[in-house]
């Protein structure tokens, strides 16, 4: 029986090495190990052997099917995994074809800039203020130190709609609505549109400026040099040379304009700088007394400075734009460059 | 203010490059916006004369000329110029020469005939943009000597960007007490002569604007020389400080202005009728200005007149009449002080702006006068000769401009500047500038000075303080913060928000100009009434937008003209619109979308975008709010949209908060379209409301979902069938969720089918079959008694 159920193993491992599919090799399995399969035939064989014979015959038919079922799991796990890896083989995709959907669109470099200064102002505590864009002639110039007759409206190019309504020049008149409303301390940044009657290479008739303006009892002039120069290599994220110089506002006492170190030459001199090495970058002071006498803060009581930057020139440094104008096509192809 | 940095020196010559008092004058808020040469780079030019000359054998307009340049012998130069001639003096660059541009003078053979040199005009030495002729030297020039040396050439134009309040800087004088000031070096200035009176002849003055007109000087010169020229270094001071020879008299009278910071003018004594009135003009009077035009004048403007006419525009500018011309032969000189506040806007409301004006609506010294015209009389009785009658001087001093002693406190110096300032050096930076102080209890009284305008309280006194000391030598510190939190209201949505998610839905932020071309406004909102600008830049950019839409719609065309087969923008902003004499500034979120829904891809078609796309989008703006449920989208329409396609968006109080909808197709006409264009525009008040969320427990039991198809009347619209729905519905229905919608084969004309599912749950039990068909009765009873409806097995 030794020799018999020897040659049906190697009959079977035979079988299972050429059994090319999982069918076929169950097809070897049915044969040896099934219910009428050569060695289940000799496991129920055992009954009629005498009981002495019993005990041995079953050791050596339980090796022969062990050893089958041996070489059949085998053989099955090696098919499966020739299945899996056809299958996964036909399954694979080109992943270096696009993706589906939309594309994000993006924001005006404008709205960027400004995203950018509100939140370096908000985290010292700045809250936001709007105004309206057709302003009086109290809140754009009187209310800032401007009469009538004063030589800085001819600097202005102010558009009008009637001899006491015009496009507001600046974003100052916010100050001053602001500080009708509420009493000090305040810390605001107004940003918006302003309009000026000018048009050229390095002009457009509307732009934007944001307007800072904190009032408190003890604020100095040093107080806004460190703002302004924290705000300065802040936006720049450089380690920016900054520069205040003696200026004029009639609505700030001392006034002075701030340069920063050309960020396009490094202040060795560029067509940028006027080859001075320097861009001007706002205006600021401290808020002329008869500004608060206006709005009916006491001087004596509380101090304030103010300032206001044009925010295309901003983005124009930042960015690298070199023609304002491009701000207001609305070029797409200009536009994408800033998602 | 341009100047010459050699005039400048004349007067104060600190010890320092031209870079460093550039540095000096910019730091101190004299801005120096430009430092230029006042020739080009050239070399070995030298005065030359020419001794003889004859027609160049060749060719018509050529000269051969003999010139004398100092040597040994005359060199032959042939020379184009028309105004060549025997005995003219002109600079001539010699072989070697190196002229602007890197040109270098070799001998040459011009026509056949050898040249040794070149005649030269102001153009070719770089110190004109252009010239007309050889540049004409005068008689007494020393022949030979270098061109640079003889008109000191190695000289800058600064050129001042000055500040309102800085008038006292617009002359010579005010800059070099400035630089003294600041770099602590002696001004020197040139020494009047006074000039003794030679004749009698005066001219009565009468000042009836006293306020006007506090101080009016003038002197009368006879018999000057009418051939006499303007001295080189007088025009070449003009030329570096930008202004043009125009003949003796002016040339002086404008050398004053800027050597001394006094405007002047001179009238022709021939021409004028009795004496000299400063007075207000009277209605109807008109005056020719020096410039040619003529203007009517308004009444209250001061002028200058004789007893007859007015003569000169006061301060501003004088008239044609009375003008100094080639063969005026005596002169009235002018040196006045007009009060700024009777100046100041006047130029400008004539449309004029002269150096007149400038100074004086700024503020001249009023303390100036006589220098002047001292100054101006002894020029030119050098100059043009002649002989000069007696000052006459009418002042009425108590309407001068006074200086009040300004109380300056040492503590607020420290709390305004952040710094404590040594008492001695705030004496001494004000002494400096000349002011005059005495102390007092907190610090000091101070007196400006008369020609600082611009010192009136101590803050201005603070910041001549602080430029003086340096602005770069103050602290640099941060503002004390009390920490305390801003409110943020959860309810109101940032409209940075909204633009975020229109950003991830494609589109793309716009910036359009707020004023727009009155025919896109009629075109877009014809009914609004629109606000426009007295002064536009221009015609098509002349009414305040009442819609955003004619901005984007521009910025699309724009687009679309450059192939961009998708164009997705929106803006936000403010509209203007008129109402009963007030204006309304109004602030929308407003878009448009035009071409694919999509970009062109590979794995999905694409198609063109629809109203449904843009309502998605709308959508989603509202869904920030109370997850969109409040709004309604109303049939409704407007002059803008297509009559068929437009919707109104309505809140829960109804209120309208936007419409939306395809760009009407007769505008798409007019405008030139061949796409479909939809537009949406949301006020950005209605974000500020927002619900915020309230957690309501979750069904642990499951959801029964039922779908039907019913048929109903076109013009039953899918609100009312939901509403219908809903109303009908008890609290188990959870949700109404359409599907599809469908016209055509197999459905009667006017009718649509309209497939849904509607899903119910309940918070305490499994639902029974039993419990959803209860709950749907009355759902389809409502459908087919009020809509009509017919349910579809």
């Amino acid at each position: 029986m030794q020799q018999e159920l020897d040659s049906f193993v190697s009959q079977a491992q035979e079988a299972i090495s050429l059994a090319n599919d999982l069918v076929a090799l169950d097809q070897v399995r049915v044969r040896y190990l099934g219910k009428k399969g050569e060695i289940t035939q000799k496991m129920q064989g055992l009954g009629k052997l005498a009981p002495e014979l019993r005990r041995d015959a079953g050791k050596v038919i339980n090796v022969a099917k062990q050893a089958v079922q041996l070489a059949i799991e085998t053989r099955r796990k090696a098919l499966e995994q020739a299945e899996l890896e056809r299958k996964l083989q036909a399954e694979s995709i080109d992943v270096s074809l696009p993706g589906r959907g939309q594309q994000n669109g993006g924001l005006h470099p404008v709205t960027r800039t400004l995203q950018r200064i509100e939140a370096l102002f908000t985290e010292l505590g700045f809250e936001v203020a709007e105004g309206p864009e057709i302003e009086d002639d109290y809140h754009n110039f009187e209310a800032l130190n401007i009469p009538e007759s004063h030589p800085a409206r001819a600097m202005h190019d102010t558009f009008y709609f009637d001899a006491h309504t015009v496009l507001r020049t600046h974003t100052s008149p916010v100050q001053i609505r602001v500080m009708a409303e509420e009493k000090p301390p305040l810390r605001i940044i107004a940003p918006g549109r302003v309009y000026r009657c000018d048009s050229d290479l390095t002009h457009t008739p509307m732009f934007h400026q944001v307007e800072g303006l904190l009032v408190d009892d003890t604020v100095s002039f040093a107080d806004l040099k460190g703002i302004i120069d924290e705000f300065l290599r802040n936006f720049f994220e450089k380690d920016l040379p900054v520069r205040f110089r003696p200026s004029y506002f009639p609505f700030t006492e001392p006034s002075a304009e701030v340069d920063i170190q050309c960020v396009m030459c490094g202040g060795d001199g560029c067509r940028v700088c006027s080859h001075t090495g320097w861009l001007e970058v706002l205006g600021c002071g401290m808020v002329h007394p008869s500004v608060l006498a206006h709005v009916n803060v006491d001087s004596e009581e509380f101090t304030g400075f103010a300032f206001g930057m044009g925010v295309e020139r901003l983005a124009m440094l930042r960015y690298g734009v070199n023609d304002l104008r491009l701000f207001f096509e609305n070029d797409l192809r200009f536009l994408r460059q800033f998602r | 203010m341009k100047f010459s940095e050699k005039w400048l020196r004349e007067w104060v010559n600190p010890a320092m490059s031209t870079e460093e008092l550039s540095t000096v004058l910019t730091m101190s808020g004299l801005e120096v916006e430009a430092v230029e040469p006042v020739a080009g780079a050239f070399s070995n030019v030298v005065v030359g004369q020419v001794r003889s000359m004859e027609p160049h054998p060749n060719a018509d307009k050529l000269n051969v000329c003999q010139v004398d340049v100092g040597g040994d012998e005359l060199l032959q130069i042939v020379c184009g110029a028309a105004n060549v001639a025997v005995d003219f003096k002109a600079p001539v660059a010699l072989v070697g020469a190196r002229l602007p541009g890197d040109f270098k003078i070799k001998k040459a053979k011009l026509r056949g005939v050898p040249s040794f040199g070149m005649l030269c005009s102001v153009a070719e030495l770089g110190m004109a943009e252009s010239a007309d002729g050889l540049m004409a030297l005068p008689v007494d020039a020393p022949i030979g000597q270098d061109m640079r040396e003889y008109l000191w050439l190695d000289d800058q134009s600064f050129e001042l960007g000055l500040t309102p309040n800085r008038a006292d800087c617009l002359s010579i004088a005010g800059i070099a007490r400035e630089v003294g000031t600041l770099a602590k070096a002696e001004v020197t200035p040139d020494d009047i002569d006074v000039v003794t009176e030679q004749s009698d002849r005066q001219l009565n003055v009468r000042i009836e604007v006293e306020q006007d007109c506090p101080r009016y000087l003038c002197q009368v010169i006879e018999g000057i020389d009418p051939a006499a020229r303007t001295p080189l270094w007088i025009a070449e001071a003009l030329r570096r400080s930008g202004l043009r020879s125009l003949g003796p008299v002016v040339d002086i009278t404008n050398f004053v202005l800027l050597e001394l910071g006094q405007p002047m003018h001179a009238f022709d004594l021939a021409k004028i009728d009795g004496g000299i009135r400063v007075r207000h003009a009277a209605a109807g009077e008109s005056l020719e200005l020096l410039d040619g035009q003529k203007i009517a004048l308004t009444e209250g403007t001061m002028v200058i007149a004789d007893d007859q006419n007015p003569l000169a525009l006061a301060g501003i500018m004088g008239g044609q009449g009375s003008a100094v011309s080639d063969d005026t032969r005596s002169i009235v000189l002018e040196s006045a002080f007009f009060n700024p506040l009777s100046i100041a806007g006047r130029a400008r409301r004539y449309g004029l702006h002269t150096d007149s004006s400038h100074r004086f609506e700024r503020g001249v010294d009023p303390a100036l006068q006589r220098m002047a015209l001292q100054r101006a009389t002894s020029l030119l009785l050098s100059i043009v000769g002649g002989s000069a009658g007696p000052v006459v001087e009418v002042v009425h001093e108590k309407q001068l401009p006074c200086r009040n002693a300004i109380t300056l406190r040492a503590a607020r110096i420290q709390r305004v500047l952040g710094k404590e300032i040594a008492s001695d050096e705030v004496m001494d930076i004000l002494q400096r500038l000349g002011m005059s102080i005495a102390p007092s209890e907190t610090g000091w009284l101070v007196t400006a000075p008369s020609f600082r305008f611009d010192i009136e309280i101590e803050e201005d006194l603070i910041e001549e303080i602080a430029r003086v000391h340096g602005y770069d030598q103050l602290p640099t510190t941060l503002p004390k913060t009390v920490a305390t939190m801003q409110p943020h209201r959860e309810g109101r949505v940032e409209l940075t928000r909204l633009k975020e998610i229109l950003v991830v839905r494609g589109y793309q932020e716009a910036i359009t100009y707020s004023f727009i071309d009155p025919e896109m406004q009629r075109l877009i909102s014809p009914h609004e009434e629109a606000v426009t600008l007295m002064n536009p830049i221009s015609a098509d950019m002349s009414v305040m937008r009442t819609s955003l839409w004619p901005g984007l719609i521009q910025a699309m065309m724009h687009n679309l003209n450059r192939q961009q087969p998708i164009v997705k923008f929106f803006e936000s902003g403010l509209k203007f619109i008129k109402q009963n004499d007030e204006i309304i500034q109004e602030k929308f979120l407003s878009g448009i979308v035009t071409g694919q829904q999509s970009p062109e891809q590979w794995a999905e078609k694409t198609r063109a975008v629809d109203f449904f796309d843009l309502k998605g989008d709308v959508e989603a703006l509202l869904a920030t709010l109370a997850g969109g449920q409040d709004f309604s989208f109303t049939a409704e329409e407007c002059d803008a949209l297509h009559p068929g396609q437009s919707a109104a968006i309505y809140d829960v109080e109804g209120q309208k908060v936007g419409m939306l909808g395809a760009l009407h197709p007769a505008i798409e006409a007019k405008l030139g379209l061949s796409q479909k264009v939809y537009l949406f525009e949301l006020a950005v008040n209605c974000f500020e409301n927002a619900k915020i969320p309230r957690f309501e427990p979750l069904s642990k039991y499951p959801e029964i979902r039922r779908d039907f198809s019913v048929v109903l009347s076109e013009t039953v619209t899918i609100q009312t069938l939901k509403k219908t729905v809903e109303v009908a519905a008890t609290s188990l229905l959870k949700n109404f969720q359409l599907f599809d919608v469908y016209q055509g084969k197999g459905i009667d004309s006017g009718r649509k089918s309209v497939a849904f599912s509607l899903t119910f749950q309940d918070h305490s039990r499994t639902l029974e079959e039993a419990d959803v068909e209860a709950a749907l009765a009355p759902v389809l009873s409502a459908l087919t008694d009020q809509l009509d409806a017919t349910l579809r097995k």
